[in-house]
């Protein structure tokens, strides 16, 4: 499957989806006005990466700060992975936050309590 | 700006808001491309620049939420305003403010919507921390969201996230107007 890459911009994040190796990361800050229309394509991709998966996939997010409209997508995202967790296929989210920082500590809890995927938190030295 | 309709003088409004340190400050149209703008300003801030980390973060980030809220939900000003007639016309401004960082803004609503937005404010207000987690998790997990946040999702974050309670006016303007001012303080 094609490997997408964007760059980050001041409002969005360096994502990277990658079929072949059955990695997805999100990194930077996720801030746009209009976060349907970012994530709509990401979301698309993952959808028919289902169809024929690797073994295992993996997701890395290590993001600064999202705003609000980002949170449902990035919820969006999970939910389709979390589809193929439940067809048999191991997925792992790995979820990165700096050092005290309390409210993305908090953000992962919260999709860790909403989604049914295994979970890692890593704390990353400032 | 000499806007004074019903009591309400917007002018006397916003320079009292400008008191303490300001790191920001707008009047006009808001859009995606301004507030590019003000996030740089803000991002470039000396006085945020010497805050923990931590600090800087959250007042960015409810800063972001704040002026994207305003965005998204702001209705066309009454006809005739001095300060600016844009149908996205607002305010927004970040001040150092004694041991506090407040973010205010101003626009304004029909007055069809007071209720819906004192209601929603209200009942933010009286939650205690763990009642505003426990129903941010609720609505994220459950609802569904609009582009613009929706379902009250915003102003919970923003809650959540300073840990105060918001502080609003809501001031007559005209026959249809009303005049919204929130203000939300970072410790």
């Amino acid at each position: 499957m094609e490997t997408i890459i964007r760059e980050d911009t001041p409002k969005t994040p360096y994502v990277k989806l990658d079929g072949g190796k059955g990695v997805v990361e999100i990194k930077g800050r996720s801030i746009p006005e209009n976060s349907v229309e970012f994530y709509k394509p990401l979301i698309d991709w993952i959808d028919e990466y289902g169809g024929g998966p690797q073994d295992t996939t993996i997701i890395n997010i290590q993001l600064e700060y999202f705003n609000i409209s980002s949170s449902k997508c990035i919820l969006d995202i999970f939910k389709k992975l979390e589809l193929l967790f439940k067809k048999g296929f191991k997925v792992q989210v790995n979820w990165y936050y700096e050092e005290d920082d309390e409210d993305m500590f908090e953000a992962g809890e919260d999709y860790q309590s909403i989604i049914n995927l295994p979970f890692k938190m890593i704390e990353m030295e400032e | 700006m000499q806007d004074i309709k019903m009591g309400f003088n917007l002018e006397e409004w916003y320079a009292h808001k400008l008191l303490g340190e300001i790191i920001y400050k707008y009047t006009g149209s808001i859009s995606p491309e301004m507030i590019t703008r003000a996030l740089e300003t803000v991002e470039d801030s000396p006085l945020l620049s010497k805050e923990r980390l931590q600090t800087r973060k959250k007042v960015y980030n409810v800063f972001v939420e704040c002026i994207q809220n305003l965005y998204h939900h702001v209705d066309a000003p009454p006809a005739g305003l001095s300060a600016g007639g844009s149908p996205n016309f607002g305010i927004v401004c970040l001040v150092h403010d004694g041991s506090f960082f407040r973010v205010t803004t101003g626009n304004f609503i029909l007055k069809s919507k007071v209720n819906f937005i004192k209601d929603r404010i209200e009942q933010l207000n009286s939650l205690s921390d763990e009642e505003v987690r426990m129903l941010y998790r609720d609505i994220l997990g459950n609802e569904t969201i609009s582009d613009k946040g929706g379902g009250g999702l915003g102003m919970l974050d923003i809650v959540r996230k300073t840990g105060n309670k918001l502080e609003y006016f809501l001031y007559p303007y005209d026959g249809e107007h009303i005049f919204f001012s929130l203000d939300v303080y970072i410790s």
